[in-house]
């Protein structure tokens, strides 16, 4: 229990430090890029954010294996935990990606093979919430996400496979400049040092939300013992 | 205990023997795809010119969202008749029972499909009866009942089905429709099987992939 506490209180202090340094980063000390101009900036939020999404359907993975295999509540807190913040991740990468792509490409959305499995791939994981939500609770419910889990994750190649031959056979020109070339060394830093915040926020995040977890499958428990008594 | 084959033989034999008695996959499955064909009509009102264009899609609408209704019954009646517990006492492996409810729902599937193709064919003016497209057909349908069994399954012991199949069902199932829609036009148009190759091979990896890991997870889903 200590020590869990001390690695909780830790990370939380390094990422909260940590966020206001890449603020004062992000909006002052990076120079402001040629092509996209101001609105470039978005891009140290949007890129962590993605992959912080992506890292968090890798741990749904892990957990729903693990809960398959050993049976053990833990490895479905680990999975569940992960798919709300891989919902909450997702979610924010679209709306960051929406927002940039106005400005950039001028239109609010492209179907392009990218943004189509990013969005193709939150459903998956909205289906997985509203599934844990429906089921029935404890163990069923856990191997019903689990299977999903898995499913999911098997899914996203195909998906992405599908819609790049489907963009090609529809080609659509793509409106405004490509972000494409080398990246400036000092914003090459800046979004390393932001995709590191990023995955230390994740990590806080992750570790309070399986503790929270457990206390209220504890609450579930009790709640079971004394319903008789009442 | 029984061989594979038998037991799936028995388990598509009891399911073909009910829908017979009930009628009630094939008659909704039916009725809401023909609504949806003629909804369509409406919808996008299409002309000569539009109807090559928008038919393949509005197929694989009405093919799919039909294919999620029918799912949705797929372990209804077990479920309420209490046979699933039956199914589960008997001593046959969890796949056998998979393999049978899976080749059902194909079986169901396909006999709508089989109708409603000759209506669509009516309303929009092709000629359907292509190789190209009816092995689409078959391969679309068989990867809808690979994953929609499964899914089913979980769907039937949640609270409101109805709504918890298609949300797992549609995202997952997207790599068929997209690869089911090009190909469809691509036959419908007259196209040559090279075009279409690429998108039977993504169907058929889709295929076998949702087949082996629903036969896999489908243990994990049945244990009560």
């Amino acid at each position: 229990m200590a020590t869990s506490m001390i690695i909780k209180k830790g990370l939380f202090v390094i990422t909260g430090a940590m966020m206001l340094v890449i603020l004062y980063l992000i909006f002052i000390w990076v120079p402001t890029e040629k092509n996209l101009g101001v609105s470039q900036r978005i891009f140290y939020f949007h890129v962590p954010i993605a992959w912080v999404g992506f890292l968090a359907f890798s741990f749904v993975l892990v957990g729903s294996v693990g809960y398959l295999w050993k049976r053990t509540s833990g490895w479905d807190r680990l999975a569940y935990s992960a798919a709300e913040l891989g919902v909450l991740f997702t979610t924010l990468m679209l709306i960051t990606g929406i927002l940039w792509a106005k400005p950039v490409w001028g239109v609010w959305w492209t179907w392009d093979p990218r943004l189509t499995t990013s969005l193709i791939l939150w459903l998956i994981y909205v289906a997985y919430l509203m599934l844990r939500a429906y089921s029935p609770k404890g163990d069923q419910g856990a191997r019903y996400a689990a299977v999903l889990g898995i499913a999911g994750f098997i899914d996203v190649p195909l998906v992405y496979m599908s819609i790049v031959w489907w963009r090609t056979v529809h080609p659509q020109a793509l409106i405004g400049p490509a972000a494409t070339g080398e990246l400036d060394p000092s914003m090459r830093l800046l979004l390393m040092i932001s995709t590191l915040t990023f995955t230390l926020l994740f990590a806080y995040l992750l570790v309070d939300r399986v503790s929270l977890r457990r206390n209220e499958e504890e609450v579930e428990v009790l709640r079971g013992l004394i319903e008789p008594l009442r | 205990m029984t061989g594979f084959w038998p037991t799936v033989a028995a388990v598509v034999w009891k399911d073909i023997q009910a829908e017979l008695r009930t009628k009630d996959i094939v008659i909704s499955v039916l009725a809401f795809a023909l609504l949806s064909l003629i909804i369509f009509n409406f919808a996008l009102r299409p002309s000569p010119q539009l109807t090559p264009v928008v038919a393949p899609g509005v197929l694989w609408v009405a093919f799919t969202f039909a294919g999620v209704l029918g799912l949705t019954r797929t372990f209804v009646l077990e479920k309420e008749q209490g046979n699933l517990i039956g199914l589960l006492l008997t001593p046959t492996s969890r796949e056998a029972l998979y393999v049978g409810k899976m080749l059902g729902s194909l079986f169901f599937m396909l006999v709508a499909e089989a109708v409603l193709l000759p209506v669509f064919a009516v309303l929009f003016n092709i000629s359907p009866f292509q190789p190209g497209l009816l092995l689409i057909i078959l391969m679309a349908t068989l990867g809808f009942a690979a994953i929609g069994t499964l899914f089913s399954a979980m769907a039937v012991n949640t609270r409101s089905r109805e709504i918890v199949l298609p949300m797992l069902f549609l995202p997952i199932v997207v790599p068929i429709i997209i690869g089911a829609v090009v190909a469809s036009g691509t036959a419908l148009d007259g196209g040559p099987w090279s075009d279409m190759v690429r998108w039977f091979q993504l169907i058929a990896v889709f295929d076998v992939l949702a087949l082996v890991f629903s036969a896999f997870a489908f243990e994990h889903v049945l244990q009560e």
